[in-house]
Order: structure tokens, then sequence, then C-alpha cells
């Protein structure tokens, strides 16, 4: 006695797929279950993704610092470790009440976040944390290296880099990308060797303080510039914004001013 | 639908003679793209692989209740899930190679080749042909992408695999290697260069000209 027009499922199958309850309740079942597939993809991933990201970071620092002249003894006599440091952006100072455990905590709360002018707003981020976690690599009680994390809008997108600057604070010791998501080949040269080995030595600022450092389009003429990348112009300004940006007042400013009057 | 199916010849069919990529020139966007090392290109080849049989086996099962209206955009989200959930396994386990492919992965979604699989065949099949179908195209795409990334990277870098074969004379050998071949125009060289040779051999495949070209131009006076 099993009608199946009794059960709404089969009476809903057997429309004509033409009809338009069935084209409306396809389109959203579809719909759903896509949608469930894809949220549960992420949701169940996404720990794992984190991990391999923090894990890839700690595996860049590590190797900028070896990558670095004479920092892998300077390392060793240290104790091999580099401290870390959460800094306060405004003052130039270590951070009060944020630490390296409640960092990304504070970071969530949009409070600790300032909204940066068009004008000063170099490296179109539109707004820059309050509180950012640095390393610092210290030779009896001067500072001989500062890992500084930096953030910058490429060609095609977000740009994460760590710029490592020697001890008088004015020359660069080497430069890491920590995620981009610039054009294979092109602007995603940037994470080649090659290319990052043309930044040691390069200096920031000149005799009268002004930040001259930039990419040069094509090849470097002078202290302040490093290469620029073959069709990758967008790229390489990206990278030159990021880092006079980071390195001017609204970024690291008022921390290397601090540094230079031995605060730290 | 023919009279009986035959896995055999369904599955081989797109290795050669029916290549997706050399004969209806079908996914060479991302065929260019990620061939400049074996290691991406085996990766995009398996991801589009998997993407292709599962849509197919995906979208077949439902073929008879899509309404007509709307089968491209069915098709469409359900490829585009595929690929999200596949983008997201490879940035937690492959992590490495994942950030090598960027954003080509998101792109199996725009590839013609998915699309034209689905459209053309998984819509009017059982699943198990479908399935066999997409798989054997996902082969013939694999087998051009990583022939031309095999090239590419031999002649680019010297290396297979990140494996240096060829020494290099920076190295002390006496390669010197072909910047050339990890610059995009030379994967379009070499697809070319594949699909004549392909069309050398198989004749049929070879299109009538599109376009006559006059026989004799010089102005009349």
């Amino acid at each position: 006695m099993a009608d199946p027009d009794r059960n709404p499922w089969r009476r809903f199958l057997a429309l004509p797929n033409e009809s338009r309850t069935k084209t409306l309740v396809m389109a959203f079942l579809v719909a759903a279950v896509c949608a469930l597939m894809v949220s549960g993809a992420t949701v169940l991933l996404r720990p794992i993704q984190a991990a391999n990201r923090a894990a890839e970071e700690q595996a860049r620092i590590e190797a900028l610092v070896r990558g670095i002249p004479g920092m892998a003894d300077l390392l060793e006599q240290s104790g091999g470790t580099l401290s870390t440091v959460v800094i306060d952006l405004d003052d130039g100072r270590a951070a009060q009440d944020v630490t390296t455990d409640t960092l990304d905590t504070a970071l969530a709360d949009t409070g600790n976040w300032t909204a940066l002018d068009a004008g000063a707003d170099l490296a179109d981020l539109g707004q820059r944390p309050d509180y950012a976690q640095i390393f610092l690599l210290r030779q009896g009680d001067a500072i001989s290296l500062v890992l500084l994390p930096m953030t910058g809008q490429g060609y095609g997108g977000r740009i994460d880099a760590i710029l490592a600057l020697e001890g008088d604070m004015n020359t660069i010791a080497g430069i890491a990308i920590t995620s981009h998501s610039e054009t294979p080949g092109l602007g995603g040269r940037i994470e080649d060797p090659s290319w990052q080995a043309s930044f040691p030595g390069t200096e920031i600022r000149d005799d009268s303080g002004e930040l001259r450092f930039n990419v040069a389009r094509g090849d470097a003429s002078g202290p302040y510039q490093v290469d620029g990348i073959t069709g990758a112009t967008r790229t390489g300004r990206g990278i030159s914004n990021m880092v006079r940006f980071w390195l001017g007042s609204d970024g690291y400013g008022p921390l290397i001013r601090a540094i230079e009057r031995g605060e730290f | 639908m023919p009279a009986r199916f035959d896995i055999w010849t369904t599955l081989t069919e797109p290795l050669i003679r029916q290549n997706p990529v050399t004969l209806q020139i079908l996914g060479i966007c991302s065929a260019l793209a990620v061939t400049t090392s074996l290691a991406t290109a085996l990766t995009m080849s398996v991801s589009l692989t998997v993407v292709l049989t599962l849509s197919a086996i995906l979208i077949s099962l439902i073929r008879r209740h899509i309404p007509d209206t709307i089968r491209l955009i069915v098709q469409i989200v359900i490829v585009a899930s595929l690929v999200i959930v596949i983008d997201q396994v490879l940035q937690a386990y492959l992590s490495e190679i994942s950030r090598a492919l960027s954003i080509y992965v998101g792109l199996i979604t725009t590839n013609c080749l998915v699309l034209g699989r689905t459209e053309a065949y998984a819509r009017h099949h059982a699943p198990f042909p479908a399935a066999v179908d997409a798989f054997g195209n996902g082969l013939g795409y694999s087998l051009i992408v990583l022939v031309i990334g095999g090239v590419r990277e031999l002649f680019g870098r010297g290396q297979l695999f990140g494996w240096q074969v060829l020494p290099l004379t920076d190295a002390g050998g006496w390669f010197t290697p072909l910047g050339l071949m990890l610059l995009a125009p030379s994967a379009f060289f070499l697809l070319g260069g594949l699909v004549w040779a392909i069309r050398s051999v198989q004749p049929e495949q070879v299109e009538a000209p599109e376009h006559v070209p006059p026989a004799d131009v010089r102005p009349a006076e």
C-alpha cells in the first residue's frame, strides 16, 4: 500500500524539471549542501592551517637571522634565542599591559587599532595596530639586531615581511617575506633569496635623517636603493611604501628613536 | 549515449587522441601558469583530476533533477565548492606547495575543462562512466602539464622535482640555465610544439583552415 505520492520528497522529485518550485528548491538544496561542505572544511582545517603559518613564520625568522653574516655566532653567545618584546607603537616603548600571549586578544579589539589618514597611509593599510611584537638581539647592553614585522599592500594583495635592522638603526641586515600573494614568477620573486640578497647593507636614512630607502626600477644605484624586479613594478613600489611607512613616524619611528636614545 | 560503455576507451581516449589541452585547447591558462616546476605541475594535476572526477560524480548523481534553466549555475556552484575544499586541504597539509600554486588552485573553478566535461558528459551519463571520463580527462591534462613542467624545469633550472640533474655553471658544471624557460612565453612555445607534434602523428586532429589566403595579393592596376 506504499503510495509514492504520499512521500513529499518523492513527490518533489517527480515534479518536471522545468517547474518553478523544483528550480527554486534545487537551487536552494545545492547551495545549502555546498555551503555546508565549504564551511565544514574551513572550520575543521583552520587549526592546522594556523599552526602551519605560525611554524612557517618561526622558520623564516630563524632563516633570516641565520642568513645575516655573523649573526649565528652572536645568537650562540646570547644563549641561542632572540628576546621577544611587545611594543606600543605610539610611544615606542615596551607595552605595559600587553604581552606576547595576550597580543592576539588585544589586536582582536578594534579599540587597539589606529585609523590612518590617506596622506600618511603610504602602505595603503587603512589602519594600523597600536601594538606590535618585535624581536631583539642584545650583545651586552647594546642592541645588535632588531627584527621588525611589517605589512604592506603589493600588486596581488597583502605582503607580510620581517625587516632586520642592525644596531645602528640605519643599516638593513636582511628581509624575510612571510606571506604574499604576488604573481608567481614576477612579483612572487620577492621570495627569492637572490632578490633579498640586495637588502643587506642598504641604508635607510641619509645624513640629514631623511628617509631615502626605495626599491629601484631596474638596478639599484646609490646606497639607499635595492634592485627592482622586472615586470613587477607595483610589487616593488609596494615593498618601498611598506618599508617607508613602517620605518616612518606612524610605524616604528618612535621605537627606532627610543633605541637610539638607548632606552631599550 | 553509446550503446556499450567501454571503460578502457573512455579512459584512454582523452590521453592523446582526444586530449583536452592539445586538441580542444581547454584549460591552457593554468597549463601555462603552474608549469615552472614539476612539483607544482603535479599538485595542480592531482587537484584538477580530483575536482574534475568528484564534480562529475556529483553532477551525474543529480543529473535527472537539474533544472535546465539553472544548470550552469548548479554545476559551477558544485565545482567552486569542491575547489575551495581542495584549496583548504592543500593549505592545511601541503602549505609549501599551496603557496607556490597561490591563486591557480582557485582558478580551477574557471578552468573550461571542468565545466566542459560536466556539461558535455557527466550531465548525460551515469556516475560511473562520468567518473571514468572525468578521470581520463584529468589524466590527459596532467600528462601535458607534466611534460611541459618537466621540460621547463629541466632547461630553466637544470632540475627535476627540485633535484639537480644538469650541473649548473654557477656550481662548476657546464649547464647555463635558460631563463626564458621560467617565463610564461616558453609555455606557449612548448604547448604549440606539442600540439604540432601530436597533429603531425595524428593528422585527423588538424582543423580545417578558417580562411583561405587569396592567391594573388598584388593590387590590381
